[in-house]
């Protein structure tokens, strides 16, 4: 057990908790919001709950190579937020929105 | 001392990101949700996890969200109003987040946690050591990665040729007036 941090009364399930609702609210945002961009900012606070579970578990664990894959997953989450945004910019240029309901058209 | 650091970053962090769905304006919500990154760095540092806190900020605070600024302010997205979702459709949003979120407690509640004896050390010096004796490949596959996205995204975002390309944007949006018009049109082909 992870002395300096339990001694403070801090446990995992904190962390869980926390990420959990975090995440919880980043699936709401998917569903609540039509701008694509809130979105992709709801896309990322997902990415970063499960980005802080991974640290509070490799911290509480002992093991540095939960810090590793949450530095991978920053990069590939910088990788699709450029290509997702220039994405979104080309369709704003031809059709002048980003709301998710007119670009329905892969939907059907 | 560092329970009451943890519940004061938790409430700040669940409000920046509840204000992110629920403000009107996306600039304001790019706001909160730096406000949401930063109290995550700091939840980082709690688990002495300084390297990571540090990449954070830079990467997360400092290149993603300033991305999403420049793309809300080069296609005027504040100005425009956006079309909400229905009544119901924001209901059923809330009742699926809040339902997740008990089903996601409820699942990790029970969840058995084993505890090793060892410290762990977030420094740059032990991260690094990991990161480029074990995981020398992977480091190797994100550059690789980050260099096809950056190719991806010029490719996408350059401007090309209109000839070619003009029938097929006016077949995918027939020049509206105005927005609300464009949705019945889309509506109405669909």
């Amino acid at each position: 057990m992870n002395s300096s941090l339990m001694q403070n009364g801090l446990a995992l399930e904190h962390y869980v908790m926390l990420s959990t609702a975090l995440f919880a609210i980043g699936v709401m945002g998917v569903l609540f919001r039509r701008n694509a961009i809130i979105i992709f900012m709801c896309i990322e606070l997902m990415l970063n709950a499960v980005n802080l579970l991974l640290v509070a578990f490799a911290t509480f664990h002992g093991d540095t190579a939960g810090q590793v894959f949450v530095f991978f997953i920053m990069a590939v989450a910088a990788a699709e937020v450029a290509v997702g945004l220039a994405i979104l910019t080309v369709l704003y240029n031809k059709l002048k929105t980003t709301d998710i309901d007119i670009l329905s058209k892969l939907k059907w | 001392m560092t329970l009451y650091a943890f519940y004061f970053l938790s409430f700040l962090a669940v409000l920046g990101a509840l204000m992110v769905v629920f403000s009107r304006s996306p600039v304001t919500s790019v706001i909160f949700l730096v406000m949401t990154f930063f109290t995550i760095a700091c939840h980082y540092m709690l688990l002495n996890a300084q390297f990571l806190a540090a990449v954070h900020v830079i990467v997360y605070a400092g290149a993603i969200m300033v991305l999403f600024l420049y793309v809300i302010m080069l296609l005027n997205l504040n100005e425009a109003v956006e079309q909400q979702k229905t009544l119901l459709l924001k209901i059923a949003a809330i009742g699926t987040g809040g339902l997740f979120m008990i089903v996601l407690s409820a699942a990790m509640r029970t969840a058995e946690t084993t505890y090793l004896d060892t410290t762990v050390a977030g420094s740059a010096r032990s991260l690094g050591k990991v990161l480029l004796n074990e995981y020398l490949l992977p480091f190797e596959a994100v550059s690789l990665l980050l260099l096809a996205a950056m190719t991806g995204a010029i490719m996408l975002a350059r401007p090309r040729k209109q000839k070619p390309a003009a029938k097929d944007v006016g077949a995918l949006a027939p020049e509206p007036q105005s927005k609300v018009e464009q949705t019945e049109s889309v509506a109405h082909e669909q």
